[in-house]
């Protein structure tokens, strides 16, 4: 069967974005929920176990605290409360958690260390999966059972002041509510004070239950100076104060015979070396939890401070308030805080998130019964209920005071049990999706391979030899084979399995599929077979072909790609990516500069005779003055290239090791050199424009012009730089009008450019109208990547810019690079430019304010869409500028050189990242997170962490090409239909 | 065929490479604690001065060098001027080009510029050597079939052996080992020093293995 070679290409890009996501559902199991929609309720409580007889307690527990009031400072470290500087920083805390009545523990928080999760963990006590991460940039209201919905549900008042996240997760829960934004990290007393405002007034009433602070200066000013900075001690003597002040009125106003106070004091993630957060660092997941109150025992000394993890304090807070635990929580009841209450009602706590736990495990785990957690939660419940008998006949003894503390440990041990297995269903793969998805992708990896030559050849078609496989015995064979398997495997799988839950149709579809993909491959390969003997027979012809030497660059490019892709099998490399791509990128520039220095000094000569048969006409209109500075300047691009690479690697440190590092984009954003930064990026937009209109029709020179003036003053609306003759006062906005107005340009330019390649098509050949219009769109897309690029970020805008005009100037088209060389170049530079942006592969690195660029409020569509493209704006432009370029050149090549080409060549590097996303990563995260020491027990931050990394490489990495391929496809489609539509149009009026 | 040339370049390297040897060796027992990494740039002036050393001395003995016409003192000075001008910029252009690759700018300055003198003296002094300070020699030699001896080719491929091992060196560094010799420059410097004493050993044995083939067009 013939298939045209760019729609095989579209349909192999298809079947492995199908494959892709076959393995990656496997390799991110989803996380743990429970099957019901539903949320606990008060009734549906479990009664008092009691053996013989039922119980007549079958509400819930007596509440502990009354009031409970919780103070979330954002970015509070352990060490700031617990560590040397704690008596400084934090007096008053640190003299309730030395001497008062207060429990205080470190809380360890789970990766993604970022508020939004952070907060839903609190209050849901769910552990994030990894979907949830990359799907919730930014969630709408929380839908699961929560805490706050609880307790709303049972009548409590809330009261919020804070971050106002809470306020869109959790609308309509709070009596009165007053949520701050985020939004501009420079600002860190104004948030602080907009909560402590009402504090006074609140304090003061009675009318409510619960009262949320979330106090975010802390985090801003880690994100502009670190946590080492001058500015830490002041903002969180502040915040002694407010705790002093909120723990003194809860002291006053507590009367004897109601229940006491509690307070809580935390924080939802740590703050890193540098001040960030998100990853999984030790400063990063280490959180304080304080809890003071009346019922807890004074202390005589400072204790060291036991270890709990983040998800523990929603239940211990749900009991505390007597509401039901959230279905989703996988935490177990803080033992300290239940210490001082009744034996009795201590199991009946213990009791009661035993019961919700186990339920969770049911409904999560289907060999729930082998956990051991669970045999011993059922051995508890049962001695529980023999105790409850014996307690309620009015038995007083010694004996059943032991017995009741015996069956108190049991439930403890059986707690920590459950909440572990819980958790460490995280860190489970899916073994058989991931490797069906593997063989799938693997399949279609290798059909490409062999049908390159010929897809590439002349006629662009692939004959591929389907109906003559399907009608073979071995298809049906291998037909039956595989579906034997999946009956094995999926009867006799131990856990769950995405492949086997799919329906009996698709599976079969994938099976026969899969089987045909193998035969198909075997018979293309036994055709190459023959052509490869007979290509070595013909030793005489071939020598000609023998004596072709790979030149340097060759060796390089080959070396390189491949060296990459095995480099990735250590962790430390997929870390620090960025420097193995710098390091490939300099060579390449010495590589080239090694050419470019043989071509002008040395064989000049040699290769008098071909040069001047080749370039006839130009050495006879080239003045000799011309030729001369045209050669120094060939001469200076690659030297001036490596500087560019140079100062840009300087721009933004990434990764991991270094990342703490002082960079220029660090120094640019401080307030004391605002003045430069302006400049800075005058000049960069100022370049930008000079280098981008060479090759614009007047309307989109004009367009353009307007569009960068957009640009600065959107900038400078935001707060990044000044304006020459605005004042200092601080009236920052949105710059929603501003980034509306470039929006505009952006349209009409790619309008402009749309049109032109259009009339290109339809009307006439024009190959130059049609050069202009793909640049056009080029310029388009450069404008918008100015737009949301930060002020700091626009010199790599503008080196990208800069390399790509001199490069395709006095490099590739002087020095007679072949296609496939051009685009591996364009490639390790597109690479090197993603971290030059200062992305790494840490998804902490995405900067998701770009997708408020214009917008007044968070719409879904158009955030994922702007956080997309400036996150790969750079492997995006250089794509865009092959794609340009190639078409440009196309007379240069010979050959009608295609999209499809391109498109070709992307496939093979696209094979390439799929390869290093899914052979090289499972095997690295396993013996990561063995290596690492914090992962020896269940799955430890460590292996969530790999498997964030991972997620960036294999899930979003092969999008980094993916979307390359993609609009590939989509140049396919329009080129294709345009011209068949023009044939038959010529065709009418002749025929 | 180039027995000679062989046979003399077979006994150069392997005093180059005892030379190594003994700069290795020979500074432990005058300094105390003296070792590799510990004292990596004592190490690094010490390798680097004695393969300068032996290299000038060797070479000057075997008359490589190609004879000048004029014997005059004043050329004859003017010549070692000059070559002491083209190591110094040979290491301020390595130094340039490992700052390039991302070594820090003004911090461990020193390292890197040391890393820079050794690359020098084991590329730049072995070609002020062979080809005295003649850049058009050098640009020559390094371009594609443009040896003219059989010392072009050995000079060929103890550079790229060297350069190359430097740049493998460069590899380890971002490993979260925490090895000694992951300090900079101590796995490039090594690398290159690996890479030089592959190259002594590889271009005898390429050049022996290949001496059939191998045919020089005069100038």
């Amino acid at each position: 069967m013939k298939v045209r070679s760019s729609v095989f290409a579209s349909f192999i890009l298809m079947l492995e974005v199908l494959g892709v996501a076959l393995f990656l559902r496997g390799f991110f199991p989803v996380p743990v929920k429970s099957s019901l929609s539903s949320k606990n309720k008060l009734s549906d409580l479990p009664p008092e176990p009691l053996t013989g007889g039922s119980s007549n307690t079958s509400g819930a527990p007596k509440p502990l605290f009354k009031r409970v009031v919780v103070m979330l400072v954002d970015a509070l470290r352990e060490d700031f409360v617990f560590g040397p500087n704690g008596p400084m920083f934090l007096p008053y805390t640190r003299h309730v958690i030395e001497r008062g009545s207060s429990l205080s523990f470190v809380a360890k928080a789970r990766p993604p260390t970022v508020t939004m999760p952070r907060i839903k963990a609190l209050t849901t006590g769910s552990i994030p999966g990894f979907i949830d991460v990359v799907m919730n940039l930014n969630s709408p209201a929380l839908s699961e059972d929560n805490l706050i919905w609880q307790a709303k549900t049972a009548g409590k008042k809330i009261i919020f002041y804070g971050d106002d996240t809470w306020v869109r997760l959790f609308p309509k829960h709070f009596m009165e509510y007053d949520g701050t934004t985020s939004f501009f990290v420079s600002d860190y007393t104004e948030v602080d004070n907009n909560v402590t405002r009402h504090l006074d007034s609140t304090l003061k009433r009675d009318d409510w239950d619960i009262l949320i602070l979330h106090y975010l200066g802390l985090d801003h000013i880690g994100h502009i100076s670190g946590p080492h900075s001058s500015l830490i001690q002041p903002k969180l003597l502040e915040m002694d104060d407010i705790l002093k002040k909120i723990h003194g009125s809860l002291v006053s106003k507590e009367a004897d015979g109601s229940l006491p106070y509690l307070l809580v004091l935390c924080g939802d993630h740590g703050m890193s070396e540098t001040g960030s957060h998100g990853g999984s660092s030790e400063p990063e997941i280490n959180t304080p939890l304080v809890l003071i109150s009346p019922i807890f025992k004074r202390k005589a000394e400072m204790e060291k401070p036991g270890v709990v993890e983040q998800v523990d304090l929603t239940p211990t807070l749900a009991l505390g308030l007597g509401l039901p635990i959230s279905q989703n929580s996988v935490g177990h009841v803080i033992p300290g805080v239940l210490e001082e209450s009744s034996l009795r009602e201590q199991l009946r706590f213990l009791h009661l998130n035993g019961h919700q736990l186990s339920c969770l495990l049911k409904d999560s785990t289907p060999e729930y019964q082998k956990e051991a957690g669970f045999e011993q939660f059922r051995v508890a419940e049962k001695a529980h209920g023999s105790w409850m008998k014996l307690y309620l006949e009015g038995n007083t003894s010694e004996v059943l005071t032991n017995m009741g503390k015996k069956v108190l440990k049991q439930y403890l041990e059986a707690l920590a049990a459950m909440s572990s297995a819980l958790s460490k269903q995280l860190g489970k793969y899916d073994m058989y999706s991931m490797i069906a998805g593997m063989v799938f992708v693997f399949q279609l990896l290798l059909v490409l391979l062999l049908a390159m030559p010929e897809a590439l050849s002349g006629s662009a078609s692939v004959d591929l030899p389907v109906l003559s496989s399907l009608l073979s015995l071995p298809f049906y064979l291998l037909c039956l084979f595989l579906a034997s398997v999946h009956v094995l495997v999926c009867t006799s799988a131990e856990s769950s399995c995405y492949f086997c839950s799919l329906s009996w149709g698709l599976v079969f579809a994938a099976v026969a599929f899969s089987s045909a993909m193998f035969c198909i491959l075997i018979s293309l390969a036994r055709r190459r077979l023959p052509d490869g003997s007979q290509f070595h027979g013909k030793s005489p012809q071939s020598s000609s072909g023998g004596e072709w030497m790979l030149s340097e660059l060759d060796v390089l490019l080959l070396a390189g790609t491949v060296g990459h892709t095995l480099s990735l099998a250590a962790s430390s490399f997929v870390e620090e990516e960025h420097q193995t791509w710098y390091f490939l990128l300099n060579t390449l520039c010495l590589t080239v500069f090694q050419d470019v220095c043989r071509k002008y000094f040395r064989e000049q000569r040699d290769e008098e005779e071909q040069i001047v048969l080749s370039k006839k006409s130009q050495t006879f209109s080239h003045s000799g003055s011309e030729m001369c500075s045209e050669k120094w300047l060939a001469l200076a691009t690659p030297p001036f290239t490596l500087l560019c690479c140079r100062l840009l690697r300087s721009l933004n440190q990434t990764g991991v090791q270094w990342a703490h590092l002082p960079d220029v984009g660090h120094w640019l954003n401080s307030s004391e050199h605002k003045v430069i930064l302006s400049l800075l990026s005058a000049f960069c937009l100022v370049l930008i424009y000079l280098l981008v209109q060479r090759r614009c029709s007047w309307v989109s020179k004009v367009a353009l012009a307007f569009g960068l003036v957009g640009v600065y003053s959107y900038r400078a609306a935001v707060g990044n730089v000044l304006f020459p003759w605005q004042h200092s006062s601080r009236t920052t906005s949105k710059g929603t009008v501003e980034a509306r107005f470039v929006y505009v340009f952006v349209l009409g330019i790619l309008f402009s450019g749309t049109k032109d390649l259009l009339r290109s098509q339809i009307i006439t050949t024009d190959s130059k109208l049609k050069s202009r219009g793909l640049w056009e769109i080029y310029s388009g897309l450069v404008l918008l990547v100015s737009l949301l690029f930060r002020a700091h970020n626009l010199p790599v805008l503008c080196c990208c810019l800069l390399i790509q005009t001199l490069m395709a100037q006095f490099i590739w088209k002087k020095l007679h690079y072949d296609a496939a060389q051009t685009t591996i170049m364009h490639y390790w530079f597109g690479q090197a430019f993603f971290y030059f942006q200062g992305n790494s592969n840490n998804i902490a690195t995405v900067d998701i304010s770009v997708g408020f660029v214009g917008l007044e409020s968070y719409v879904e569509a158009p955030a994922v869409f702007l956080t997309a493209l400036s996150t790969y704006a750079g492997p995006l432009l250089w794509a865009c500028h092959l794609v340009c370029y190639l078409s440009s050149e196309r007379d240069r090549f010979g050959m009608p050189l295609h999209v499809c080409d391109v498109q070709a060549h992307i496939h093979l590097l696209l094979s390439f990242a799929w390869l290093q996303g899914f052979v090289i990563h499972p095997p690295e995260c396993q013996c990561k997170s063995s290596m690492w020491p914090t992962a020896q027990s269940h799955t430890g931050p460590a292996a969530i962490y790999t498997k964030q990394m991972s997620l960036n490489r294999a899930g979003c990495h092969p999008g980094r090409y993916l979307g390359v391929g993609v609009i590939c496809d989509v140049w396919e489609c329009i080129l294709n239909t345009t011209q068949a539509r023009a044939t038959a149009a010529v065709n009418n009026t002749y025929g | 065929m180039w027995d000679h040339e062989i046979r003399a370049m077979v006994s150069t390297h392997a005093l180059i490479a005892a030379s190594m040897f003994m700069a290795t060796v020979l500074p432990a027992v005058f300094v105390l604690s003296f070792s590799v990494y510990g004292t990596h740039l004592l190490w690094l002036y010490c390798t680097s001065g004695a393969v300068n050393a032996v290299s000038v001395v060797v070479f000057w003995l075997l008359g490589v060098t190609p004879s000048t016409k004029k014997n005059t003192l004043g050329y004859k000075l003017s010549r070692l001027f000059r070559a002491c001008l083209y190591f110094f910029l040979s290491c301020l252009f390595f130094h340039t080009v490992i700052v390039l690759y991302g070594a820090p700018l003004i911090e461990s300055a020193l390292e890197t510029f040391s890393l820079a003198v050794l690359l020098t003296s084991l590329t730049t002094m072995r070609c002020l050597c062979v080809l005295g300070p003649n850049v058009q020699a050098w640009i020559r030699v390094f371009s594609r079939h443009g040896a003219m001896s059989v010392w072009d080719t050995c000079l060929q491929i103890t550079v790229a052996c060297t350069l190359i091992g430097a740049w493998v060196g460069a590899f380890p560094i971002p490993l979260d080992w925490d090895r000694p010799w992951q300090v900079w420059p101590v796995s490039c410097s090594l690398g290159a020093t690996i890479g030089y004493l592959t190259g002594l050993v590889a271009a005898p044995t390429w050049i022996h293995y290949h001496r059939k083939q191998l045919t020089y067009k005069c100038k």
